[in-house]
């Protein structure tokens, strides 16, 4: 947990960043089992500092984000990682062990799936409900706010979520329909009244599953923390990328609308869906800053989903995706965050409009999939951090020689001026062992400034 | 008159498109004429989508409007008024693998390109594909895949269609296919998108 100075209200954005970045460095005072891990702590936190900063860092830090590799690598299947903590654990640290990655990157593969079961979650299919049990977990669309419930969701988001979205996302909850207001607290003849519809079956039952819900999720916790505070002391490894928060545009259109109703929605309700994307810049915001303050690190993770090429002309991208994305970012910078674009599919089309000069250059950090990284250099260096780009096709297809050519080459053509970083295009999940160790063993040899 | 419905459609007008061809059939306008300007605005549309001036969203609101003017239009045609196939081609998700609306798109491009599709749906066991490779009898077979765990299943679903005496032609597609998957998985194409489907399709059917 990230505790601000007293006096953080008069802090600009710069100092409340490097205030973030020093508790993250300091990791609450935690020792780490040996000097040696304590030095790559320090090394590798104040790598990635540089490459935010535009600086030429050490070396080139090797930032993949992590699937379910870890898992296929280790023998275990996906859903044993969401069900039995003790393989998890054994499989996350053999990972790390036998890789010796830069940062702790928490694996997105890993999730509680006895919570989803409690929760009786819609939103998503699982190992073992949906998918086979050696596949990870995947989203599956539908419309649970419905195309007349913008008004709705703009007078009152949260009232929205939790009793119009979270009812219909998890069945163990439809209880929550019927909950009131909170606002119907302000006054004590009204608390009564306030409280009946809480002891009615339904919801008594909703409650009941949200409580069993919770006490997994605390058990997640535990074992979540003790695997990677054995990681952290003994390889001394940072974790990234801490706080987690979503494009206005995406948060509606993943698990609100669906990609199907958002696309109609920008023809037949574009108002309404230009009203509910501004009310959902301080929520995005505020969520980064929540998960990111928690966490005690100054990263927040954004995956960017519906904006890519081929998804919407650049005329629609500046009307309807980029506004409150870089709202949402101009937020987090101010409030000394450093937002971790994870650029899904392609966006050449898209590298004017973001390399946006109202964001501070030295405040951000972008990592590319399938976008030309000559390109991104052009219009992203000396404004922000990039990396990205090694194709997950050929870590699984491919042989060691070709991705040691191909990351060789990414150093050469783009990695000079350092605020660079070594990554994967997409989330790492298949992938030949020898390939992955081809891809750090070069940028770590190769990489070096 | 046609031509008003035409510009509608491509235009993404779903009000005024709508409006004109209830009054089009009110007048007495054949059913198949109604079709044909629809058919003729995809036309226009998919040339639009090829040259970057159209994206999915236009292409969902495509295919909305088309099944709206559809079912306006259905219960005035009679058998007779059935196209003739161009072709037949298979698609689906393959298994373990959920993701639809890649898919879907494709499906809806094709079919209004006069192409027989059947589709299988998401993940679509190996056995299933050889299956429907037997029973439909398709010239081209697509197989989707949105994660990197599509590639050992694709790899898997052509070697088993091939085992079972399949000729034709595979392609893929998704979000991590490249050309260095299609050498892996051994089909004979990836297409970058929709409109690349049909394009593929109609090299290897004929349009």
């Amino acid at each position: 947990m990230f505790t601000p100075p007293a006096n953080w209200r008069d802090l600009p954005a710069r100092d409340r960043r490097e205030a973030r970045f020093a508790a993250w460095m300091a990791l609450d005072g935690k020792p780490m089992a040996t000097p040696a891990a304590q030095a790559t702590f320090t090394r590798h936190t104040q790598r990635v500092k540089d490459i935010i900063d535009l600086k030429k860092p050490d070396r080139v830090p090797l930032l993949p984000f992590m699937g379910s590799f870890f898992a296929i690598y280790g023998g275990i299947t996906a859903h044993d990682v969401m069900y039995d903590y003790a393989k998890y654990t054994q499989a996350w640290l053999k990972y790390n062990r036998d890789f010796q990655p830069d940062y702790l990157v928490f694996s997105g593969a890993f999730n509680p799936g006895k919570v989803f079961d409690l929760l009786d979650y819609k939103v998503y299919r699982w190992p073992g409900r949906g998918t086979p049990k050696t596949q990870p977990f995947q989203c599956v669309e539908a419309e649970y706010m419905r195309a007349d419930e913008y008004d709705w969701y703009i007078a009152d988001p949260e009232g929205f979520y939790m009793r119009g979205y979270m009812p219909r996302a998890f069945a163990a909850l439809s209880g929550w329909a019927m909950l009131p207001t909170v606002f119907a607290t302000m006054e004590l003849p009204m608390i009564p009244a306030f409280m009946i519809p809480a002891g009615l079956p339904p919801v008594v039952q909703s409650f009941k599953a949200f409580i069993a819900a919770a006490e997994a999720a605390l058990e997640y916790a535990g074992a979540s923390g003790q695997a990677d505070g054995q990681i952290m002391a003994e390889l001394g490894l940072p974790p990234l990328p801490g706080g987690f928060t979503k494009a206005p545009f995406d948060i509606i259109g993943d698990t609100l609308r669906g990609t199907r109703a958002i696309m109609m929605d920008m023809y037949r309700q574009p108002a309404k869906l230009l009203a509910a994307l501004e009310r959902t810049v301080p929520i995005a915001v505020q969520m980064g800053v929540g998960t990111a303050t928690g966490q005690n690190n100054p990263f927040v993770f954004i995956p960017l989903h519906k904006g890519a090429d081929g998804f919407m002309s650049n005329a629609d991208f500046k009307k309807f995706y980029w506004p409150s994305l870089k709202a949402t970012l101009i937020g987090l910078v101010n409030a000394g965050l450093v937002p971790y674009l994870f650029v899904e599919g392609g966006y050449n089309q898209r590298l004017d409009v973001i390399a946006d000069p109202e964001i501070p250059a030295g405040s951000t950090y972008w990592t590319f999939d399938k976008t030309d990284m000559q390109a991104v250099k052009r219009k992203l260096g000396g404004w922000a951090a990039f990396g990205g780009n090694v194709p997950n096709s050929m870590l699984h297809a491919g042989t060691p020689a070709q991705v040691t050519d191909y990351v060789k080459q990414l150093i050469d053509t783009v990695a000079g001026d350092g605020g660079y970083a070594m990554a994967a295009g997409a989330v790492v999940d298949e992938a030949k062992p020898e390939n992955l160790h081809a891809m750090f063993d070069t940028c770590k040899s190769y990489g070096v400034y | 008159m046609t031509n008003a419905l035409v510009e509608a459609i491509a235009d993404m007008r779903e009000e005024d498109a709508l409006a004109l061809a209830k009054k089009q059939l009110a007048d007495g306008t054949p059913p198949l004429e109604i079709l044909d300007a629809c058919r003729e605005a995809m036309a226009v549309i998919g040339r639009r989508f090829e040259a970057g001036d159209c994206f999915v969203p236009e292409l969902i609101m495509a295919g909305e409007m088309l099944k709206q003017i559809s079912e306006l239009v259905k219960p005035k045609l009679t058998e007779a008024a059935q196209a003739q196939k161009l072709g037949r081609v298979l698609i689906g998700t393959v298994e373990g693998d959920i993701h639809d609306i890649g898919k879907d798109i494709v499906t809806f491009m094709l079919d209004i390109n006069g192409y027989e599709v059947k589709d299988l749906g998401v993940d679509v066991p190996t056995a299933q594909f050889v299956e429907a490779v037997r029973d439909f009898q398709p010239q081209v077979v697509g197989l989707s895949g949105f994660l990197t765990l599509a590639y050992d299943p694709m790899k898997a679903t052509i070697a088993a269609m091939r085992a079972a005496g399949f000729t034709g032609q595979v392609m893929i597609g998704g979000g991590q296919i490249d050309d260095q998957i299609r050498e892996y998985t051994g089909a004979d194409a990836y297409g970058k998108d929709a409109m690349a489907a049909v394009a593929l399709a109609k090299t290897w059917i004929g349009a």
